[in-house]
C-alpha cells in the first residue's frame, strides 16, 4: 500500500496535510464523523510539529489487521522531543501558550496512538483509525 | 495566497459565512477584519455562519473564540451558527468548549436569535 506524505515546513503545509488525509480517509470509506476526526487529528499532529520542532512530515497510510482496516498517521520530527510525556498527556498541558488542544485530544479522536520520542532527537507519532 | 473572508451589513448586524476551509492566515485576518468593520459601522450583532465547514480544529476554534470575546469587548454580541454535527463531536472529544458561545442551527435562527438578544 502506498504511503502518501507531505513535509511540514511552512503553515501551508499543515493545510496540505489536513487535505490529503481528508482524501485519504475518503478513499478508505470512512463516515463524515471519522473523516472529520481524521482531518482535526492531523491539523492537530502537523500543527505541533510546526510549533515544537519547526518542521517535520505527515504520513498517512492505509493498514490492514485482521478484518480491521484503517489509516494510520505517522507525525514525525527531528525535534527537541518531549521531555515529559505523561505530562503532554494530560489535558490542558502546553508549552506553547494554548495553541493546539494537545496530544490528549488527538487520542481521543483516533483508536491506537502511541508516542515515541527522545529528548534531543526528534517524536514520532503514530495514531491509527479502523473502519468500523 | 491570501484569502479574504467577505463581511457583509444589514440593518445593524454583521453577516459572515465562512464557504471554505479556514487556513491561519485567514482566519487571523477575518479576526481583524471583522474588528475594524465592527468599528467603522458600530454593528451591535455579528452572526458568523459555519455551514459549509466540515472540521474545525484548536487553532480555528481558538481564533473563533477569540474574536467572539474581543466582539464582545467593543459591544457585540455574536452568534455562531450552522455547526455540523461532525465538527461538534470532534470539537467535544477534542477538549474544546466554546463555553458562554452564543449558537443557533442556522443563519435564519441566528439573525433572530440575536435581535432578540439586542432588544432583550
Amino acid at each position: 500500500m502506498k504511503i502518501e506524505s507531505v513535509d511540514i515546513i511552512t503553515e501551508w503545509d499543515i493545510v496540505a496535510a489536513r487535505q490529503l488525509g481528508r482524501n485519504e480517509a475518503k478513499k478508505v470509506g470512512f463516515g463524515t464523523v471519522d473523516q472529520a476526526r481524521i482531518t482535526t487529528a492531523i491539523s492537530e499532529l502537523a500543527r505541533n510539529v510546526y510549533l515544537y520542532a519547526g518542521k517535520g512530515n505527515i504520513a498517512i497510510k492505509e493498514v490492514t489487521e485482521g478484518n480491521l482496516r484503517g489509516l494510520l498517521v505517522i507525525a514525525s520530527d527531528e525535534g527537541p522531543g518531549i521531555t515529559d510525556v505523561r505530562k503532554a498527556m494530560e489535558d490542558g498541558y502546553t508549552t506553547s501558550g494554548g495553541l493546539g488542544a494537545g496530544l490528549p485530544g488527538v487520542k481521543r479522536l483516533m483508536d491506537g496512538f502511541k508516542i515515541e520520542t527522545v529528548v534531543g532527537e526528534g517524536t514520532k507519532i503514530s495514531a491509527t483509525k479502523w473502519l468500523r | 495566497m491570501k484569502t479574504r473572508i467577505p463581511i457583509l451589513k444589514l440593518k445593524d448586524c454583521l453577516i459572515v459565512s465562512i464557504q471554505w476551509e479556514l487556513d491561519d492566515q485567514t482566519a487571523i485576518s477575518f479576526q481583524e477584519d471583522l474588528l475594524e468593520k465592527l468599528h467603522t459601522t458600530s454593528a451591535r450583532g455579528v452572526v458568523i455562519d459555519l455551514t459549509p465547514i466540515d472540521f474545525i480544529d484548536s487553532f480555528i476554534a481558538k481564533v473563533l473564540g477569540d474574536v467572539i470575546n474581543m466582539s464582545g469587548l467593543m459591544g457585540a454580541k455574536v452568534v455562531i451558527t450552522g455547526i455540523q454535527p461532525a465538527v461538534a463531536i470532534t470539537l467535544i472529544e477534542l477538549g474544546i468548549r466554546l463555553e458562554n458561545v452564543s449558537t443557533a442551527l442556522d443563519l435564519e435562527n441566528g439573525l433572530e436569535k440575536l435581535e432578540r438578544e439586542l432588544e432583550g
